[in-house]
């Protein structure tokens, strides 16, 4: 087999030039000026945008838990279907998630609008309008629309496994059903749920188009933050590099905090 | 409970579809209103077809893609192959490097490849546009492709390429009988995932398109910023439509197969 | 895991190829039908051979210009600039938007894009000169420049006229749905945006130099200052205006506004008359207070690799017919004496498009290029203004969900090595 390693060769030189020294240069732009001299002022910088990083974290969260809860019932109801019927109706469920996100994402603006037809229903029957649209609320709805099949997916596939028998032997040595969901169920799919938490997690923290579109520009997340230092506004690739790095350092953190939860330490992506 | 999870899954997918379906009824809307339905017309479509610039962000999205997918199916593919026969930790090393672009948010790969990009440009009289979209395009469709391969190794008998050479096969030709076929579903699922992956980008593109050569959702995306026109609409309608007729036919496809291989199952029995 | 997705998005491609095709032809016959009932705007060269000059030789030149800002040929009979270019010259032309002056600047300054013609403000233009972002352009190559009009000639952004040659010019005001906003336009000034009646109904500008020359104005400085007091003080005033503000926007607002989604929003005239033609109910006021007076004028970066053809791009667009074509259709005012004689006479006596002289001297000021430490101030006061700061009492939820995670993941380590004890028993 030894001779089959040269194969790898011209994946390692990719490798190395697209993905390893990028990430060196995001390293190496944080810590740098634009003379080109050692600085932490874009680092120590990255600290006045703290309130930016936690409304980033914390509609995240909001989103995941959202997800996660949504989610489970649907994953388990469809695991425990006709073995024919479920692929139909994961397609059903999955379906949407197939057009551009961007397309999505701009179906939610027509329909938050202040003109939008959600406004226009509740204004037949005397309500509102309300202000959907550019709000928090938006956004976390945006993201959840969204990232809901990442979340579905990985329970669904952990759930599909989970035996019948398994199940019932738990109900015939006498546990209720709600005994039976958290002492087999949840930790049986608990694989599923960390793979889901990440999945729907980094993407809702680091974007920028949901914010945009859904928030109306004053609901600035870590995405946008990035993206005006590199195309937008601001522009200062050193403190967009700085803010990029931190990005991922917390990213990195959380995957491992996560990754604890996974039973036999195995990376869940 | 059975009923409940069936109003459930009824909620669950309503939510999913009625902002495509609202998007889709207004895209016959005469008005450019979207709430009030004022009268049937195939003028969004008409100017849809005109739009040159959608054209032509359409074909370079393809080509794109195409290109983009196969070369990363075969560097992937080689790159699988190689990193299987390498030793424990220089494999978990190149395994784990490997993920990081499926990890990472795709804004900070996006502002790390820009990144790169600009440092050769300046130093090479490169431009962004073409090249650069297909160098960002497959370095994150590699991952995909080898972590499509990789699983594949594991059901694989490590000793047949080398009793293969030991019946006097060549070792390339021990590699086309042996080792080919055996990852052949994966290099295939892991070409799909590359090219759909391609066609889908956004924030990894927005990031590294040039002045010439835009893609289609770099394309959705600027619409939207601007004078929001029901072309989007049709747009979406037309990749709904074609969505949903691909899954249908792939589900009685897999229907039929499935069926087939039970009564082949069963003649056998 | 999104396996599956492949087969849909390459029925997509075929089927909208497939579709489009079949469509392209259709109504390119359907529009030949029509082309005698519909009035047709001509375009009309006086020297073709200038501008075959670089036919087949496969140039192609990028031009990079805010959201609807040429006409694209959109509607029936007007033209479609960028196609009438590429049919008479053989140039292929890459045509993309950008939103800001400041997002221009980013694209150019990141290095990467090169960029063949590019429409930047007044003060971006001065930005730009200094830092060696454009270069000169040879006016020999541009014969159409003598139609430039003189009060756009040896402006203060580019004194020699050796950089930009104008493309259009105007004002900021206020656009204002006049059915709910029932007031005598001659009181409406910039406070109006702070109005608390109108909470939730105001969209304002999604860039900080636009942003701040209001409230700029409305505390009396200067829209150029640089003094880091004024400015601190105009960012408090915008931050007082987030609580009734919609959103930031910059061209989603013909969409806003022309939905009518939102009551009043700042924005530059031409952009204002185009989206009143599509909502009546709007109404356009250039406050008394002052404003800021803007002209976009066209440059070529340093980084441009096909400078003769840029200038011939740039010419092209100061051909009368095209000139009048672009401003018909974008209403900005323009700075072209003869697309100015084509207009309508009720076009060239609006006050809002064609203010007068003395109006202008008066009531407007252009922006100034600010030094670095002001811009990055400015930007700083900005993005402090437009995040979210009225979550405080959510700092501690993250430390303590950090917190609960590693409590969890500890509990669940210690459980698993019991665990692992026991089965070895």
């Amino acid at each position: 087999m030894k001779q089959l390693r040269v194969l790898s060769l011209p994946y390692l030189v990719w490798m190395v030039i697209f993905i390893v020294v990028p990430i060196i240069m995001v390293a190496v732009f944080a810590f740098t000026t634009s003379d080109g001299n050692f600085t932490i002022d874009n680092i120590s910088n990255v600290g006045q945008y703290a309130n930016i990083f936690v409304h980033s974290i914390w509609l995240a969260l909001i989103a995941t838990a959202i997800c996660l809860v949504l989610s489970y019932p649907i994953a388990f109801y469809l695991s425990r279907m006709e073995k024919h019927k479920q692929g139909t109706m994961l397609m059903i469920v999955m379906l949407p998630m197939w057009m551009n996100f961007l397309l999505r994402t701009y179906a939610w603006m027509t329909l938050l609008g202040n003109n939008g037809i959600i406004n226009y229903l509740l204004g037949l029957i005397g309500l509102g309008p309300f202000k959907l649209i550019n709000t928090s609320g938006a956004v976390v709805l945006g993201m959840v629309y969204n990232y809901l099949p990442f979340m579905i997916l990985p329970l669904y596939s952990v759930m599909q496994k989970i035996d019948k028998s398994v199940i019932e032997a738990a109900r015939d040595l006498g546990c209720n059903p709600v005994k039976v969901m958290f002492r087999v169920i949840v930790p049986l799919s608990l694989p599923g749920i960390v793979s889901g938490i990440t999945m729907v997690f980094v993407p809702a923290i680091s974007t920028f188009i949901i914010s945009r579109m859904l928030g109306g520009g004053s609901n600035l997340l870590i995405g946008d933050l990035i993206e005006m230092q590199f195309l937008g506004n601001a522009y200062d690739p050193h403190l967009g590099a700085a803010i990029a790095l931190v990005l991922m350092v917390i990213i990195l953190a959380i995957m491992t905090v996560m990754n604890q939860f996974s039973p036999d330490d195995q990376v869940l992506i | 409970m059975k009923r409940l999870g069936k109003i459930y899954m009824a909620l669950i997918i309503f939510f999913l579809y009625v902002p495509i379906f609202v998007l889709i009824v207004f895209s016959f809307n005469e008005s450019k209103s979207r709430s009030v339905f004022s009268g049937f017309t195939l003028e969004w479509y008409e100017r849809l077809f005109n739009n040159s610039i959608i054209m032509s962000s359409l074909v370079n999205t393809l080509i794109i893609a195409v290109i983009a997918s196969i070369i990363s199916t075969i560097l992937g593919t080689l790159a699988a192959i190689g990193i299987n026969s390498m030793r424990k930790v220089p494999k978990s090393i190149v395994m784990n490097i490997t993920n990081i672009p499926v990890i990472n948010p795709e804004i900070v790969t996006g502002v790390s490849l820009m990144l790169l990009f600009v440092f050769f440009a300046a130093r090479m009289n490169m431009e962004f546009g073409f090249v650069t979209l297909v160098i960002a395009h497959i370095t994150f469709d590699v991952p995909y492709v080898i972590l499509n391969i990789m699983p594949k190794f594991k059901q694989m008998d490590p000793h047949l390429f080398e009793a293969a050479q030991d019946l006097g096969c060549s070792p390339f030709t021990a590699f086309r009988k042996v080792i080919l076929p055996e990852i052949m579903p994966g290099i295939i699922s892991g070409f799909l995932m590359a090219f759909t992956y391609s066609l889908d980008d956004f924030v990894i593109s927005y990031f590294t398109c040039g002045a010439t050569s835009q893609t289609l959702p770099i394309t959705i995306y600027s619409m939207t910023r601007r004078k929001i026109s029901p072309e989007i609409n049709a747009l979406s309608t037309l990749i709904f439509v074609v969505v949903v007729v691909i899954l249908i036919a792939k589900n009685i496809i897999e229907n039929r197969q499935a069926k087939k291989n039970a009564v082949y199952k069963g003649g056998r029995a | 895991m999104k396996k599956r997705r492949f087969l849909s998005l390459i029925a997509v491609a075929i089927m909208t190829v497939g579709l489009f095709s079949g469509c392209a032809e259709k109504t390119s016959d359907e529009g030949e039908e029509e082309e005698e009932e519909v009035y047709q705007q001509t375009l009309t060269i006086e020297d073709e051979e200038y501008y075959t000059r670089f036919k087949d030789k496969g140039i192609s030149i990028n031009v990079y210009n805010w959201g609807e800002y040429i006409s694209a040929g959109a509607e029936e009979g007007t033209l479609d600039v960028n196609a009438e270019f590429e049919k008479l010259t053989g140039i292929k032309v890459n045509y993309t938007n950008f939103a800001t002056n400041e997002e221009l600047y980013a694209k150019l300054k990141g290095g990467g894009a090169s960029y063949d013609v590019i429409i930047p403000s007044d003060y971006m233009i001065s930005k730009m000169i200094k830092e060696e972002l454009i270069q000169k352009i040879n006016l020999d190559n541009i014969p159409n420049y003598k139609y430039i009009m003189d009060n756009f000639r040896n402006m203060s952004y580019d004194p020699e006229n050796e950089y930009s040659v104008p493309f259009t010019w105007g004002t900021v005001g206020i656009i204002y749905d006049e059915t709910v906003i029932d007031l005598d336009p001659e009181e409406i000034d910039w406070d109006i945006l702070w109005d608390e009646t109108y909470m939730g109904q105001i969209l304002m500008f999604d860039n900080p130099r636009d942003a701040f020359a209001i409230s700029e104005i409305m505390l009396g400085y200067s829209i150029n200052s640089e003094n880091p007091d004024e400015l601190t003080a105009a960012a408090e005033k915008l931050k007082q205006q987030k609580r009734v503000v919609q959103g930031y926007v910059m061209d989603e607002i013909f969409d806003k506004m022309g939905a009518g989604d939102a009551l009043i929003a700042p924005y530059y005239a031409g952009d204002a008359l185009t989206i009143m033609e599509e909502n009546d109910a709007l109404n356009f006021v250039v406050p008394k207070s002052g404003t800021n007076l803007f002209v976009d004028a066209m440059c070529i970066p340093t980084s441009s690799k096909q400078k003769e053809a840029a200038e011939m791009y740039i010419n092209f667009m100061c051909e009368p017919d095209i000139a009048y074509s672009n401003i018909e259709y974008i209403c900005y005012s323009t700075p072209h004496s003869a697309a100015f004689e084509m207009l309508d006479d009720e076009v060239k006596e609006s006050p809002i498009t064609y203010p007068d002289e003395e109006f202008i001297a008066e009531n407007t000021t252009v922006f100034v290029n600010l030094s670095d430490e002001t811009n990055r101030l400015m930007q700083d006061l900005w993005t402090e203004m437009k995040s979210a700061e009225d979550e405080t009492t959510n700092k501690w939820l993250v430390p303590v969900f950090l917190i609960g995670c590693l409590g969890l993941t500890v509990f669940v380590l210690i459980r698993r090595h019991i665990k692992a004890k026991k089965d070895i028993f």
